[in-house]
């Protein structure tokens, strides 16, 4: 063997579109996926917004915030297929036994984990941006006369989908695809704790401090406080913002833990359906 | 300056309480092919898995084309690739997109051009753009041939590669890979189970055992050496741990 011809290089653009082509190949050729990812945020903002309309009809506080329900479920989507978007792109190498082929290929986990948030945001524009518009011909209601607040509040709440995403993946990694009910299970689980649909002041004392601690709950919080009192609250954004940097690089941390982990105890070569 | 292939050194991986590589050195030089025998669990899938990377060792060391794989893995990966019954490519993605994927995760200019040489070269044009899961496993095992060859590898890292292949099949891709070989002095790693296959194809094989390497030469040394007429029979002799003294195997009389 001669000197080696190459210098490895850094991170690689080209291998994070390459891994983003492959998720687009398997999008494009399957019309039950793209359908799936715009059916379930509809349905959603279908049935908030008949409730949104029955509760305005009979109660002066929708009346004055009829977009309350609507925008929370739309916002609360992004949250829920931003996570959705990366641990299902995952689980696409976890199903098909592709993950040793890409784990000995020049591919970087870092390169592995940009593709995937890419395709978090694609998949989830896919969802939500339908439905957007849905909300306005239906119920003549625009979620994006939240104004500038409306890119702060999707940006926090994707990104908090991130963390939970990747650290599932990590998750799912270490104990094989018998943890992958957690893609499901885990940002529900919180949901109850963000003040989605109420502010977290009705939730019992004990659980408050653990709602303060999810980037979520400020989001829900700024969107209230335009939607009620006319008010930005920046405040509440750079919290979650902070929030959300901590958890991020939580959820970076874990799937590199276990991706060591996995590969001590051998499980790349094994892992699969 | 010129670098073995493989450069293994006090290699060991235990997996809870058992040890399935223990202490193990070896060396492929550039432009061999070299099989790695051994029974069920002697160890050959795990070995393979730490010199990719894909498992780690406890202790030892594993150079990979002059590259210590423990510190500069991502030096030595565009130049190496690997196929192994144990993973799979997306099912859903047809023969032409799989290999696109890949062609570009190694950085590899004129895409199209290369998906059409393989394409032609192993037979494919019939089914390029049909997805991996519609295929026969004669079909698959040539994609996944293809794949590990995208990059021109100087390293090849086969594990099993005509495992489950009709006799046709099989002895097609035993002379692809020779021709690959001969054309390009890649050196190969192939860990297999069909002895005449590693007769055929193999400059010089490892044996291992219980995590060891046991013995290594040529086919026709080995068989030499263990008194035997073909390397099934030298096989058995070190599966069942009967040591390489060619009196003692011939006074055993099996």
């Amino acid at each position: 063997m001669s000197t080696p011809r190459y210098w490895a290089p850094g991170p690689s653009a080209t291998r994070v579109l390459a891994m983003i082509l492959r998720y687009a190949y398997l999008l494009k050729d399957s019309w039950p996926r793209i359908l799936e990812l715009v059916y379930w945020p509809t349905v959603q903002l279908l049935m908030w917004g008949f409730i949104s309309q029955y509760l305005a009809s009979t109660t002066d506080l929708f009346a004055q915030a009829f977009g309350l329900f609507l925008s929370a479920v739309l916002l609360w989507d992004v949250l829920f297929r931003g996570q959705l978007g990366v641990s299902l792109s995952f689980f696409e190498e976890m199903w098909s036994r592709n993950l040793g082929h890409l784990m000995v290929s020049p591919l970087r986990p870092s390169e592995f984990i940009g593709a995937l948030l890419t395709m978090s945001l694609v998949r989830t524009l896919i969802g939500m941006v339908p439905a957007s518009f849905l909300a306005m011909w239906f119920f003549g209601y625009s979620v994006y006369d939240l104004g500038l607040s409306l890119i702060v509040f999707f940006i926090n709440l994707i990104v908090m989908g991130w963390a939970f995403g990747i650290a599932v993946s990590g998750l799912v990694l270490r104990w094989g695809l018998g943890a992958e009910s957690l893609a499901w299970a885990a940002v529900f689980a919180i949901s109850p704790l963000c003040g989605v649909y109420y502010p977290i002041d009705v939730l019992p004392t004990w659980v408050q401090p653990i709602s303060n601690a999810l980037p979520a709950s400020y989001v829900f919080e700024g969107m209230r406080s335009i939607l009620l009192e006319h008010t930005v609250r920046w405040d509440l954004m750079l919290t979650a913002s902070l929030l959300n940097v901590a958890y991020l690089s939580g959820g970076v941390c874990l799937f590199f833990v276990y991706l060591t982990a996995a590969r001590k105890r051998g499980t790349l070569l094994q892992l699969g359906e | 300056m010129s670098f073995p292939a493989i450069e293994v050194s006090g290699l060991t991986k235990t997996f809870d309480e058992v040890t399935a590589v223990n202490d193990l050195n070896l060396r492929v030089e550039g432009g061999e092919l070299v099989g790695l025998l051994g029974g069920n669990g002697a160890g050959k899938t795990t070995t393979i898995g730490m010199i990719l990377g894909l498992v780690l060792p406890d202790k030892g060391t594993i150079r990979v084309l002059g590259h210590d794989m423990a510190r500069h893995r991502y030096r030595a990966l565009p130049r190496m690739n690997f196929s192994s019954p144990y993973v799979d490519l997306p099912r859903r993605l047809t023969v032409a997109q799989n290999l696109g994927v890949y062609a570009r995760l190694y950085g590899l200019r004129d895409v199209k051009a290369r998906i059409n040489r393989f394409s032609r070269e192993l037979d494919m044009e019939e089914f390029i753009d049909r997805p991996v899961g519609t295929l026969s496993a004669g079909q698959k095992t040539r994609v996944a041939i293809a794949k590990s060859l995208i990059n021109d590898p100087d390293l090849l890292l086969l594990d099993e590669p005509t495992a489950s292949l009709d006799p046709d099949t099989a002895d097609w891709v035993r002379s692809y890979l020779e021709s690959y070989q001969a054309r390009t002095g890649a050196a190969i790693l192939l860990a297999s189970h069909n002895m005449a296959e590693v007769e055929r194809l193999c400059s010089n094989v490892l044996m291992m055992r219980e995590g060891k390497l046991v013995d290594e030469g040529h086919p026709a040394e080995l068989i030499s050496r263990y008194g035997r007429t073909n390397m099934e029979e030298v096989f058995l002799d070190v599966a069942r741990g009967r040591g390489w003294d060619a009196e003692a195997v011939r006074e055993s009389g099996s």
